[in-house]
């Protein structure tokens, strides 16, 4: 079992939901988070001088699946949230132990 | 005309009313955009009051109530309110608190119109666009009128502001935003409003304010201001209920619906709500209603990116309510219903005269300072927001 944890574009949202929903997957929690990549933000060049916008709006997503799912999950997040340009996000992978179901106890290992 | 205390006194209140109307739509706008651009949208407003509250006293009251100029403009004998002084002359009021009274109509026009260029206007830009909208566009509107211009020479009916304040508004936002072009990722992310409560805030304080801006136009504190108070309410209330049930068909009930239609009401009996009764407005209000909000599914049937409709509610609207006057006129006046057709085709020429002017000039005003100066912030200005890449400030930390 795999957590996805994937950090869009906001206003990539609905494609990626939307794409997950085709490739069959739909549980997902999502967090608005704020952060940046290697360009350090967006920083704006005016006559005054320069704002530094160093950390940017994102959302976070995270899906967990069984491990042989992972590359339908990453595929579907790529064709939504791709545009081609900075900022477009990063995928992280990361093992997940067990989940329990709070309503009935059910515990899954694989 | 001797100077009336009573009239004198509630013109200065109304005149306050009006004014809080600004900020009003100010938060009205701010909440339906997103986050990123909320104080852009309510500094917008401020900006306009600001800046047409100097260019109105230097020359935009004398270019709207100046000497009459050919029907089409006022001369400019009372640059800087020179001349215009603290006695009663034509009107039970002095004559510099007619001039302030005009003044907060002029400055929430040009507030109006900003839902056409929402989240994407470079502010320099539209410092320049607005000082010559207001002085092309409102001037020569107001002028017409009420200054003695040709449509009130003609018998046009404008109580408080229809064509003036409504159309021109609406019509003007249309012109810009197609001129402006689509804000980025239109129709493809959501857009969906960030605050409602802040809009539900500004749609209470619009209504607030309209008392002063229908009911204050009678310049008198009499009976037909108190008839103007009471079809203003009636006609917000009746647009509020249609609106509503409207959206309650396609979906819930709306309360973001539930205000754009009181507001829709307001804009409707806005050039009547000196010569109707009260049946009447409800009339007025309701199809206002029922016909904004079908202005409003048509523009996003179409694409267009008018974002925060003006020109649904106060272009479409004004139309209407001129139309409307009309046809319902009763008190003062006569209109369609009561025989007289003339009343029914001049409000109508009259206002459609308005749409084509605003629609053009303000379109291509807008072309032409967007190809020299610019109207649109760079694609990663409106990327994180005009907040920060105009103001410089986040609203929440």
């Amino acid at each position: 079992m795999k957590l996805i944890k994937a950090i869009i574009k906001p206003e990539r949202l609905d494609a990626v939901k939307s794409s997950l929903e085709e490739a069959g997957f739909l549980g997902m929690t999502i967090t608005e988070v704020q952060g940046r990549g290697e360009q350090k933000g967006i920083s704006l060049q005016y006559r005054g001088g320069t704002i530094e916008v160093d950390l940017i709006p994102k959302i976070e997503l995270e899906i967990v699946v069984s491990a042989e799912k992972v590359s339908d999950v990453i595929e579907a997040v790529k064709k939504g949230a791709h545009t081609g340009k900075i900022g477009d996000g990063r995928i992280f992978v990361i093992p997940i132990e067990e989940s329990v179901k709070i309503r009935n106890g059910e515990v899954i290992k694989e | 005309m001797t100077l009336d205390s009573g009239a004198t006194a509630w013109i200065l209140a109304s005149t306050c009313l009006v004014m809080l109307m600004t900020p009003g739509i100010g938060l009205f706008y701010g909440g339906l955009v997103r986050r990123k651009n909320v104080i852009s949208m309510v500094a917008l407003a401020f900006l306009c009051y600001a800046l047409v509250s100097l260019q109105w006293v230097l020359c935009g009251y004398s270019l709207a109530f100046g000497p009459d100029i050919s029907g089409f403009i006022g001369g400019l004998d009372y640059f800087g309110l020179s001349g215009v002084g603290m006695d009663a002359s034509d009107l039970p009021i002095p004559d510099i608190l007619f001039a302030a009274f005009q003044l907060v109509f002029a400055g929430l026009t040009l507030a109006i119109l900003t839902s056409g260029v929402a989240e994407r206007i470079r502010l320099s830009s539209f410092v320049v666009f607005g000082l010559l909208w207001t002085t092309l566009v409102y001037d020569p509107l107001a002028h017409w009128a009420w200054g003695g211009g040709w449509a009130a020479s003609l018998g046009a009916l404008d109580f408080a502001g229809g064509t003036v304040v409504h159309i021109s508004s609406g019509f003007g936002a249309l012109a810009i935003a197609l001129v402006i072009g689509k804000r980025m990722g239109f129709n493809e992310s959501s857009m969906a409003p960030h605050n409602i409560p802040l809009t539900l805030l500004g749609a209470g304080l619009l209504w607030f304010g309209w008392f002063g801006f229908n009911a204050g136009s009678a310049i008198a504190a009499a009976g037909l201001a108190s008839n103007a108070l009471m079809v203003t309410n009636t006609a917000a209330a009746a647009g509020a209920l249609t609106w509503l049930l409207a959206s309650s068909i396609h979906g819930k009930p709306s309360a973001v619906g539930m205000v754009s239609g009181a507001i829709a009401g307001l804009v409707g009996i806005t050039p009547a709500a000196g010569f109707v009764d009260v049946t009447s407005s409800i009339i007025i209000g309701a199809v206002a209603g029922l016909l904004c909000y079908l202005a409003l599914l048509w523009r996003l049937r179409k694409g267009f990116d008018e974002s925060l409709d003006a020109w649904a509610i106060h272009g479409v609207g004004g139309l209407w309510g001129a139309i409307a006057t009309g046809i319902f006129a009763c008190i003062g006046q006569t209109g369609l219903l009561s025989g007289n057709v003339y009343q029914f085709g001049i409000n109508t020429l009259d206002a459609l005269i308005a749409v084509g002017y605003a629609f053009i000039v303000t379109y291509v005003l807008a072309l032409v300072i967007d190809k020299t100066i610019g109207l649109r912030v760079t694609e990663d200005e409106e990327y994180v927001g005009l907040d920060i890449s105009q103001h410089g400030e986040r609203a929440n930390g």
